[in-house]
């Protein structure tokens, strides 16, 4: 891996999103809607835990997250740059990886944000902070995979709009595979259940983070990249 | 430098690129020749390692460059047809950009930037944001960004097109500057563009190559008869049965008069024979008052289009394997 190809790719993808009013679109929604959930029951329960957000969080993020990605690449392929850029010395996978560290820093900054509801908890209550850095963790992961299958989405297709909903396809599937266990009998609902994305995430949210989550996390997000840099040589497939 | 040896490229079943094969020296400039749709595009993104070819091999400098693909992208400098730049960069940020993608170390960039800045005339836009700019300076940005990194070979697809015609002559002269140190390969259907900047040309045609060689030799290889018009001076001069019998000449046609009391005639001649002077003795022992006499060669042009004309092409194509 080529660090200079892979930070000269970064800061392009950081300057175009900030350069944009797209990126502050997405940020203000983000804030809007975990706002809005984080205050809906805060005075009603009179509760210092932040569950309304990590309850709701995960679902949001798959929508959320192929918003971030969906131009990533899908709009270099359509205005002809895509052409360009691989046909010079670099690795597709170190392309893939700059505009996903590029994704993720958005992504993490639209996190950092949200760093104010655990902060007037602590000073409303008495707070689980244990519990609250594990949600955090894990949103970060999962929303990073999410990144990871949006970047995906994008180097499927010219069209972002077709890139968000594969992406957004893709993403829900795996969120919402956890429900398996409700209609599937138990030893198939295990196995399904273990894919979901979604699961994982609980598991951290418990207040543990638990290395076999973490690792199906990145693996998930290392898979994807991959995929997304052999699609991304490929003429269109969309 | 560049050796391409029976280069297959399909879409789907359509073959746009079917079987060709040539070979580019060092330090060559290379004239890609050809109507719109004949695979020129196709053979160069080939060449450049976007588009994996179905079959044949093209090696760089003894480099595959599907084997080898990181070797040979470093060794080329592309400019794809359609001048595809991050329009909202300036200048100098796309410039840099381009310098950290491809590696070129700290300490060099901004002596490659300035340089190559100079060279295509880019010096008082830097600040500009490339959006902002006409399609002639896009053009040298695309350049700069293809010569940044001082690539042996340059692939130029269509460099000139878009352009005014104070920019074209810009334009090639630049590329006939790099090309004293390079290899270029530029596609083109503008024919002056050849005669006035390539060393070799190489005509293709649906995918096939029709036609490959300097423009002088090719000139001399596809030239139809010369063909002279005569015009004489009044009632019974020009009597084609004296023309027809001098030395060289094929046939003689008496074209609609254009005025009163001239005749105007247009004689074909064998090829490598120029009776021109006959002519003229022939018109002061006649008594005929010689207006004007005028000898034409079939020019490039005429060979492209002659070439490119589907019946033709496939003839000549057949003739070229054989």
């Amino acid at each position: 891996m080529s660090w200079s190809v892979v930070t000269a790719i970064y800061r392009r993808e950081m300057r175009s999103y900030f350069a944009s009013p797209a990126a502050y679109i997405v940020l203000a929604v983000f804030l809007l809607i975990t706002g809005w959930f984080f205050t809906l029951n805060l005075f009603k329960e009179n509760l210092a835990h932040m569950r309304s957000i990590f309850d709701i969080l995960p679902f949001l993020l798959v929508v959320f997250a192929p918003a971030i990605s969906m131009r990533l690449i899908s709009e270099e392929r359509k205005s002809g740059t895509l052409e360009l850029l691989v046909t010079m010395p670099v690795r597709d996978f170190d392309v893939v990886f700059g505009k996903f560290l590029a994704a993720l820093s958005l992504y993490a900054v639209a996190l950092i944000f949200t760093f104010f509801y655990p902060f007037t908890i602590s000073t409303l209550g008495d707070a689980q902070m244990g519990g609250i850095v594990a949600g955090y963790i894990g949103l970060f992961l999962l929303g990073g995979s999410y990144l990871a299958i949006g970047i995906l989405g994008s180097a499927m297709t010219e069209s972002q709009i077709i890139a968000f909903i594969l992406s957004f396809a893709l993403s829900a599937v795996l969120a919402i595979l956890v429900f398996a266990a409700f209609v599937i009998p138990p030893p198939v609902a295990d196995v399904i259940q273990y894919l979901s994305s979604t699961y994982h995430f609980q598991n951290i949210a418990r207040g543990v983070v638990d290395s076999r989550d973490v690792i199906y996390f990145l693996s998930l997000i290392f898979l994807s990249l991959l995929l997304a840099s052999r699609a991304m040589n490929q003429r269109k497939f969309l | 430098m560049i050796h391409i040896e029976n280069l297959k490229k399909y879409y789907g079943k359509f073959p746009a690129v079917d079987d060709i094969s040539f070979d580019v020296a060092r330090g060559e400039i290379l004239g890609f020749l050809g109507p719109n749709g004949a695979g020129k595009s196709t053979t160069m993104k080939v060449i450049t390692g976007y588009y994996p070819p179905n079959a044949g091999k093209i090696t760089i400098d003894g480099h595959d460059v599907t084997e080898e693909s990181l070797v040979t992208r470093e060794m080329i400098g592309y400019l794809p047809e359609t001048t595809p730049l991050y329009l909202d960069l300036t200048v100098y940020e796309y410039l840099k950009h381009v310098a950290e993608v491809r590696r070129i170390p700290k300490d060099l960039q901004k002596q490659r930037i300035k340089k190559m800045v100079e060279v295509t005339g880019l010096t008082d836009r830097l600040d500009q944001t490339i959006g902002k700019l006409s399609k002639g300076y896009r053009q040298r940005v695309g350049l700069a960004q293809a010569m940044l990194h001082e690539p042996k070979v340059l692939v130029l697809d269509e460099p000139t097109i878009g352009l005014d015609p104070n920019q074209i002559v810009e334009i090639r002269e630049l590329i006939r500057t790099i090309g004293k140190e390079r290899t270029v390969i530029l596609s083109t259907h503008i024919l002056p563009e050849v005669q006035a900047t390539c060393d070799r040309v190489v005509i293709i045609h649906e995918g096939k190559i029709v036609a490959d060689g300097t423009p002088d030799e090719l000139q001399h290889r596809f030239q139809g008869k010369p063909v002279i018009y005569l015009d004489v001076h009044g009632d019974g001069a020009g009597d084609i049965e004296k023309i027809s019998a001098l030395h060289g000449v094929e046939t003689v046609e008496q074209l609609e008069d254009p005025e009163p009391n001239v005749v105007s005639l247009q004689i074909s001649t064998e090829p490598g024979t120029d009776p021109r002077s006959d002519i003229f003795r022939l018109c002061v022992t006649e008594g005929w008052t010689l207006l004007g006499m005028n000898r034409k060669v079939e020019s490039l042009e005429n060979i492209f289009r002659s070439l490119t004309q589907t019946d033709a092409a496939a003839e000549l194509a057949g003739e070229a394997a054989a």
